[in-house]
């Protein structure tokens, strides 16, 4: 368990550079702040003693994916972004929709009894989740597994057919 | 929390990046001298007794000279590059065991039972100083080297980690001081020459070993960007690649995190492949202090041995062109690292 | 025009780069326990170890004025080796003998012979030109300074450089 304090630190830290990914006019800067979110995601899940998913957040978010995200936005033409004027009806309208959601999902919430009382605390967690992933993924859910492994292999050779297609 | 942890802890990180930073001045000194010697030459032997003060005059060369930043960069990124690029390479230590114990306290920082994939995820964000400096450079020759280095990076991270899923399926489990403990109990995974040497399991099992540590280590190159895998600077076709445009320390940053991420790549490769800090014969930490610290000097002398390695390969072979790189990457040794897997399960079935 | 290199066609046992990359390292870690051991010697540790006593007879250094072993200095500033200078590093202010000297018979010498060692290219034109075997090319080769002054070489410095001469013709001692 992690202390409140780190709690907030890593929390604001995930909203924050959440915030500025869709504030900032750079993709670069976008892309960057991304990762810092992600990073402040991956901590939340440490703190949770959940080592696996957090390290895999950042192996798989942001050492792979946003790497090749950053790959392709560096070759934009990154000017004609940061020109680009901003439109104050659409983004007042976007902040109005975003926070009447949230004021709707604060209300159900309240109905909730849960929301009243403060969580038991956690159960002394599992040695090893790893493992306990690793036994869960292949015993309980092999077919599942498989079947997502299948589809993300179909992906992949869609691809490679798509972009040869291109460059003939 | 309670403050006898938090103390050695901080005396442990405070130490282990301390040497560690000494180790890589000196990875730098020898790389010229080896570099010479190979070459027929002497190399630095002016500067104190046999030129071992050469770090020092270097680094103070490289902090007095001019700070200067070309006009036409994206300041805050073409700042921030060298700094990503050497973070990375100095965290990922902080998870291998570089020794038994001393005085009872055991000689790894941060034991987390993910330890390898914690070390892949700092690793894979080594790149973004790459990349950021290649981009921010505003200039040709960096950013074809960014470009190649992500895209290196990226083919070779996969081989990487198909490369060591052998040895945790042997294992078990991904803490890597339990790796170095399961090579004490049963031998180095590259050579299981103790224990019981007559099991011919053992034996069988030594081969795809084998392989894994000729595709890691390889991989391994490829990914700290050192010769035959250097396409990111190669200095004779992008004029230094992706650090062209940077000078004095910004550029030493670079140059220093590069000896940094070779000396984790060779302290990852001594606890997954040579038995970390174990050498037959010597016991552990339990037994005395004086044996910690020998368990401490063998591992070091362990990834000394691989740094010679490594700079033993970067003086032999010439550099690879960008599309025999990417092939031997994604049709060679991802097949072979992939085909290793079903090797090493087979032989777990039918032999343990 | 273009050429097209065949490429060789290898065989699987060359395919597989194993052998050669093996012979490579192998190569490699000859020449470092080599060195290690001292068994090659190539580099000479330049200003602890010095290859003067084998420069050949004919090496051309620094040009220097010489005397004779009657203690002249031999150049009669004839200003031919100044005329002569490909680039010029040569300059000559010529002097009177005063008529009481021993050798007023030669008439002129240099007040002052300066040598720009920055422009000097060591052609030996000038020992070639002149006619008194006055001025030579000796062995010497590390000509530092730190500023461009330091690196012209007047007349003292030339005859120190240069010393006496043996062996040289005394035609002066003949007249009158």
């Amino acid at each position: 368990m992690m202390s409140p304090f780190l709690f907030w630190i890593f929390a604001i830290l995930m909203l924050v550079f959440g915030a500025a990914v869709i504030i900032n006019r750079n993709p670069v800067a976008s892309a960057l702040s991304l990762v810092v979110s992600f990073f402040g995601l991956a901590a939340l899940f440490l703190s949770l003693d959940a080592y696996f998913i957090g390290v895999i957040q950042v192996l798989v978010y942001a050492g792979a994916i946003m790497v090749l995200f950053l790959f392709i936005i560096m070759l934009l033409d990154l000017r004609a972004e940061e020109l680009r004027k901003i439109n104050w009806i659409a983004s007042a309208g976007g902040i109005a929709v975003a926070l009447a959601l949230m004021f709707q999902i604060f209300s159900v919430v309240e109905k909730f009894p849960a929301a009243k009382q403060s969580f038991p605390p956690l159960a002394k967690p599992a040695p090893d989740d790893v493992r306990q992933i690793g036994l869960l993924l292949f015993n309980n859910y092999t077919l599942p597994f498989q079947i997502i492994g299948i589809v993300i292999l179909v992906a992949t050779v869609g691809v490679i057919i798509l972009s040869r297609r291109e460059t003939r | 929390m309670n403050y006898v942890f938090i103390g050695t802890s901080l005396a442990k990180i405070i130490g282990l990046l301390g040497f560690v930073l000494g180790l890589m001045n000196y990875a730098v000194y020898a790389e010229r001298r080896v570099s010479a010697l190979m070459q027929d030459r002497l190399g630095p032997n002016r500067v104190g007794f046999a030129g071992l003060a050469q770090p020092f005059a270097d680094a103070g060369k490289f902090l007095l000279k001019e700070q200067f930043t070309p006009a036409q960069v994206n300041k805050f990124y073409y700042f921030l590059a060298p700094c990503l690029a050497m973070i990375p390479a100095i965290i990922t230590i902080s998870v291998v065991p570089f020794g038994s114990t001393l005085f009872g306290v055991p000689m790894v920082i941060a034991d987390i039972n993910v330890g390898i994939l914690f070390v892949f995820a700092i690793a894979s964000l080594g790149v973004y100083g790459i990349v950021l400096a290649g981009w921010s450079s505003n200039s040709k020759y960096p950013f074809l080297g960014g470009v190649r280095s992500s895209s290196q990076m990226i083919s070779y991270e996969l081989s990487l980690a198909l490369a060591v899923i052998p040895i945790f399926m042997l294992v078990g489990n991904l803490r890597l001081t339990n790796v170095v403990q399961y090579q004490i109990d049963n031998g180095w995974l590259i050579a299981p020459f103790f224990g019981d040497w007559t099991n011919p399991g053992k034996w069988l099992l030594a081969i795809p070993m084998l392989i894994s540590f000729v595709v890691f280590l390889i991989a391994i190159l490829a990914e700290t960007n050192r010769l035959p895998f250097d396409l990111p600077e190669a200095e004779q076709e992008l004029a230094g690649g992706y650090h062209t445009e940077y000078a004095s320390m910004k550029f030493g940053m670079f140059f220093l995190g590069e000896y940094i991420a070779m000396i984790t790549g060779s302290a990852i490769i001594v606890t997954l492949f040579f038995g970390g800090w174990h050498f037959p014969g010597i016991p552990d930490g339990s037994h005395g202090w004086i044996f910690g610290l020998i368990n401490i000097a063998v591992f070091f002398t362990k990834v000394c041995a691989l740094i010679f390695l490594f700079m033993w390969v970067r003086w032999t072979l010439p550099r690879f062109r960008w599309d025999q790189l990417m092939r031997l990457g994604w049709l060679f040794f991802f097949e072979i690292a992939l085909v290793n897997i079903f090797i090493v399960a087979i032989i777990l079935m039918f032999v343990h | 025009m273009a050429i097209t290199v065949p490429r060789p066609n290898l065989n699987w046992r060359e395919r597989l780069y194993l052998p050669a990359i093996a012979a490579g390292l192998a190569i490699t870690i000859k020449h470092f326990t080599n060195m290690i051991f001292g068994r090659t010697k190539v580099t000479m540790e330049y200003p602890e170890e010095k290859w003067d006593s084998n420069l050949p007879d004919h090496y051309r250094g620094a040009p220097a004025l010489v005397r004779d072993t009657d203690g002249r200095v031999r150049c009669v500033a004839c200003q031919l080796c100044e005329f002569i200078c490909p680039p010029r590093a040569i300059k000559i202010v010529p002097g009177e003998i005063s008529p009481t000297d021993r050798f007023a018979k030669v008439e002129k010498f240099p007040d002052a012979f300066d040598i720009d060692m920055i422009r000097c290219i060591y052609c030996g034109m000038c020992e070639e030109v002149c006619p008194e075997q006055a001025i030579y090319l000796r062995k010497d080769y590390a000509i530092t300074g730190f500023t461009r002054e330091d690196m012209v070489h007047h007349k003292d410095k030339l005859l120190e450089i240069g010393g006496v001469m043996h062996g040289v013709v005394l035609k002066w001692n003949q007249r009158k």
